[in-house]
């Protein structure tokens, strides 16, 4: 396979990934803000944008944080490459680049994203925005559902996995990390109701609150939660989960070209960290400390791969 | 007035190739019709077949307009033309290779030495040079008008990288996917085969080099570029790698490309990008899309390129008008499709007819391409006319005038209903080891009433076209 080729399936995943967190982050803070105060929704707002990344980019276009902008910020700005905008057609430019390596429902899925995208553009602030979210869910479910039934299980389907999986292991532990922004003003909040509805609410983000009550049950704290987003295998979206997919894909690149690089070792480095730490090491290390290394070592895996597989280079 | 020629309706009767479509047009309610144009529509839409115009900005993903009226010929219409595309194929590609060569033709006289060695389309690069099996030009697009019932005229040639064919698949899978009763009543001759034909073609011309089955690719500008569907869709269809300038790289005699697990030699290169980009060291330095070091590999046997650098001499609108003597001096047959007569402005004599009769003539630019740069005396105001007679004073060799053609009409949908409207054909000859043609090719119809040009950057559509099985 072309190395351009498998750059491109590769980031097909990635912004399909990114568009769905960026409307998960959009209704994490859209949740928040209809609480009780925290300090008001400013403050909310302003640590969902620092825990994606998007503060920066954000205040040099508007400033002090406002809600109708950040939602506009994360959802239509071409201007922010993360907004769910620009990742959809990011994503959509990418699949007609690599057409011959989609197929036909693969292609259908993330070209109507972004056909439909253009009419919701063009009636832009008529929608409420849990529409909004749950249209972006909707359509990033199609592009991955249309992966799984329909296309070859080749190298291609291994680089967009691990597309997908480097992505959504970032986005789970941004996502996780807005927790941490949101209590920063406040620690002797943990513990108390407050804590638990925001924990609650993170949760629901993620499409795992039903999920994490049948694994868990009883009540909601920090110790569960963490578990069960960090080190449980059982959800799709924990740490524990993307870094075993990303070390699986890894494997099979190997064994179909039957030639390792230095991605598969380090891949596994990963996994067997993750294997081997608990809750309590991780709040010992400190949550945002645990997840800001866990993001930094993700990324350096993100050039690994690129180095070994996308860059055309010889090995 | 001129009378056209309606392909459907020949004193009132309908003529036989069209017998079969007679039931199905009366049959059809306007609603009804109106529904499938909008499903054709959106199908196209979604699976992306679209393109691009150039310098007109609007919507990047325009469509083309798709006619759902097919366009028939009988087989033994249709074996005439094929005849007569196959000759004219195989002319341009001995004249070619005579013109990088010996140079007979020029030599005996038949074409001015300065229309071919003077020509911008001449490679002096590839002088001497003779490519795999002596073919240039591998698939030649030969675009044809009718004017009656047995009468043919090519209006140009196309021996770079003609494109369009991606419309003849799509428009033949459309009308089955929408029409399945029309080809269970009529016989029609399959087009689906093309893309194994020329896969088939591109593989016949490997380098000598090459000792295996041969890799062969697509070389495509990239994704901006207004024909990047069909660069894909054939891509696709024929099972090879879609690729850019940057995936390609030369390391000594041979082309790899970039691939997941290191480099992959690289046998056939089945170019859609002009010879001044396939390579900076060898032509423009400033082309960002070719391969450094490309045309060292071409010129040692390393890589086949198609079509091959330096054969847009042999489609050039001033060498046109010999094509006819190339089938004479290379085949020793008689031509059996016509050309236009043509005028050339660069003569004095020419120049003096076509300035006193532009109102009749249509006049184009020599290297033009895509309607652009042409006017159509007729059907132009005065001040259009007088407009265009100062460009062509101030460079006549750069003006070549024919006169204005009565092309023949097909019942075409339109909002009122059915009317005629003007097209041509564009059929696709692949040349290698066999010189094969698909029974079909691209139908282009003028969607405005009375309009002669068929571009579709111009106000044009395309049509499925229909070959009967005899």
């Amino acid at each position: 396979m072309l190395s351009r080729t498998a750059d491109n399936l590769y980031w097909i995943a990635r912004y399909m990934e990114r568009a769905e967190t960026a409307a998960r982050l959009l209704e994490v803070g859209a949740r928040i803000s209809l609480l009780p105060t925290v300090g008001g929704y400013r403050n909310d707002w302003d640590s969902l944008l620092r825990a994606s990344g998007n503060a920066t980019g954000y205040a040099a276009k508007y400033g002090a944080p406002a809600q109708a902008q950040i939602e506009s910020y994360l959802f239509f700005d071409r201007d922010n490459p993360n907004s769910v905008a620009s990742c959809l057609t990011s994503a959509r430019e990418s699949g007609r680049i690599v057409r011959t390596a989609l197929t036909t429902q693969v292609w259908d899925a993330l070209n109507t994203a972004f056909q439909e995208l253009r009419q919701i553009e063009s009636a832009r602030g008529v929608q409420e925005l849990s529409r909004l979210t749950d249209w972006v869910m909707r359509h990033t479910a199609m592009v991955r559902g249309a992966i799984d039934a329909t296309l070859l299980r080749n190298d291609g389907y291994n680089f967009l996995n691990l597309g997908y999986y480097l992505e959504r292991g970032d986005s789970t532990a941004r996502l996780m990390d807005v927790k941490y922004y949101v209590l920063l003003p406040r620690a002797d909040y943990v513990g108390s109701g407050l804590d638990n509805d925001q924990w609650s609410m993170l949760l629901r983000a993620m499409s795992a609150h039903r999920a994490f009550h049948w694994a868990y049950g009883g009540e909601i704290t920090s110790a569960k939660i963490a578990d069960f987003l960090i080190l449980n295998p059982q959800c799709p979206r924990s740490l524990i989960t993307c870094v075993a997919g990303m070390n699986n894909h890894i494997g099979r690149l190997a064994k179909h070209y039957g030639q390792t690089t230095p991605a598969q070792a380090a891949a596994a480095r990963m996994l067997s960290e993750l294997e081997r730490l608990t809750a309590d090491a991780i709040f010992d290390e400190g949550l945002h400390e645990f997840l800001s290394r866990f993001i930094r070592e993700t990324a350096g895996l993100g050039g690994v791969i690129h180095d070994s597989y996308l860059s055309g280079d010889m090995h | 007035m001129t009378t056209y020629f309606n392909e459907m309706f020949q004193d009132g009767r309908v003529r036989a190739p069209y017998a079969g479509l007679e039931g199905w047009t009366n049959d059809m309610p306007a609603d009804r019709r109106l529904a499938k144009q909008a499903e054709a529509e959106a199908l196209f839409r979604r699976i992306g077949i679209t393109f691009a115009v150039y310098g007109e900005g609007g919507d990047p993903d325009r469509l083309i307009p798709f006619d759902m009226f097919p366009r028939v010929f009988t087989g033994a219409e249709w074996a005439r033309l094929e005849k007569g595309i196959k000759q004219r194929a195989r002319a341009l590609n001995a004249f070619l290779v005579d013109v990088y060569g010996r140079g007979e033709i020029v030599r005996a006289g038949l074409i001015p030495a300065r229309l071919v060695y003077q020509n911008e389309a001449y490679e002096q690069a590839v002088s001497g040079f003779t490519p795999p099996k002596g073919v240039y030009s591998h698939i030649v697009g030969v675009d044809i008008v009718r004017t009656g019932p047995t009468d043919f005229y090519v209006l140009e040639d196309n021996c770079r990288t003609p494109s369009g064919v991606s419309y003849m698949l799509e428009s033949r899978e459309m009308m089955m996917r929408m029409f399945p009763d029309l080809f269970r009543e009529n016989r029609i001759e399959p087009v689906d085969n093309y893309p194994e034909k020329l896969r088939r073609t591109l593989a016949s011309v490997a380098p000598l080099k090459c000792e295996k089955d041969p890799t062969v690719v697509i070389l495509t500008p990239g994704h901006f570029n207004s024909a990047y569907y069909e660069h894909s869709f054939l891509a696709d269809l024929m099972g090879v790698e879609l690729v850019e300038g940057q995936d390609l790289f030369v390391d000594g005699a041979f082309v790899y490309m970039r691939t997941t697990q290191g480099p992959k030699r690289v046998d056939v290169i089945y170019r859609r990008i002009d010879d001044a980009f396939i390579d900076p060291l060898c032509f423009r330095p400033d082309s960002m899309l070719g391969v450094p070091g490309l045309m060292d590999v071409y010129r040692s046997g390393g890589v086949s390129i198609c079509s091959a650098p330096g054969a847009g001499v042999a489609d050039d609108k001033a060498v046109y008008t010999y094509v006819p003597e190339m089938v004479r001096f290379y085949l020793g047959e008689e031509p059996i499709l016509k050309n236009v007569p043509t005028w050339k402005c660069a003569q004095n004599d020419d120049l003096k007819y076509v300035t006193e009769n532009l109102a009749e003539l249509v006049v184009k630019e020599v290297h033009g391409s895509g309607g652009y740069g042409m006017l159509v005396g007729p059907k132009s105001t005065k001040a259009e006319i007088e407009e265009f007679r100062a460009r062509i004073m101030a460079d006549p060799s750069n003006y070549i005038a024919q006169p204005t053609l009565a092309l023949s009409t097909t019942p075409t949908f339109v909002e009122e209903g059915i009317a005629p409207r003007h097209v041509d054909l564009r059929p696709y000859c692949l040349v290698g080891e066999r010189i094969e043609l698909v029974p079909g090719g691209l139908t282009r119809v003028a969607l405005r009433e009375g309009s002669l040009v068929v571009n579709s950057s111009q106000g044009g559509g395309v049509k499925d076209t229909w070959v009967l099985a005899e």
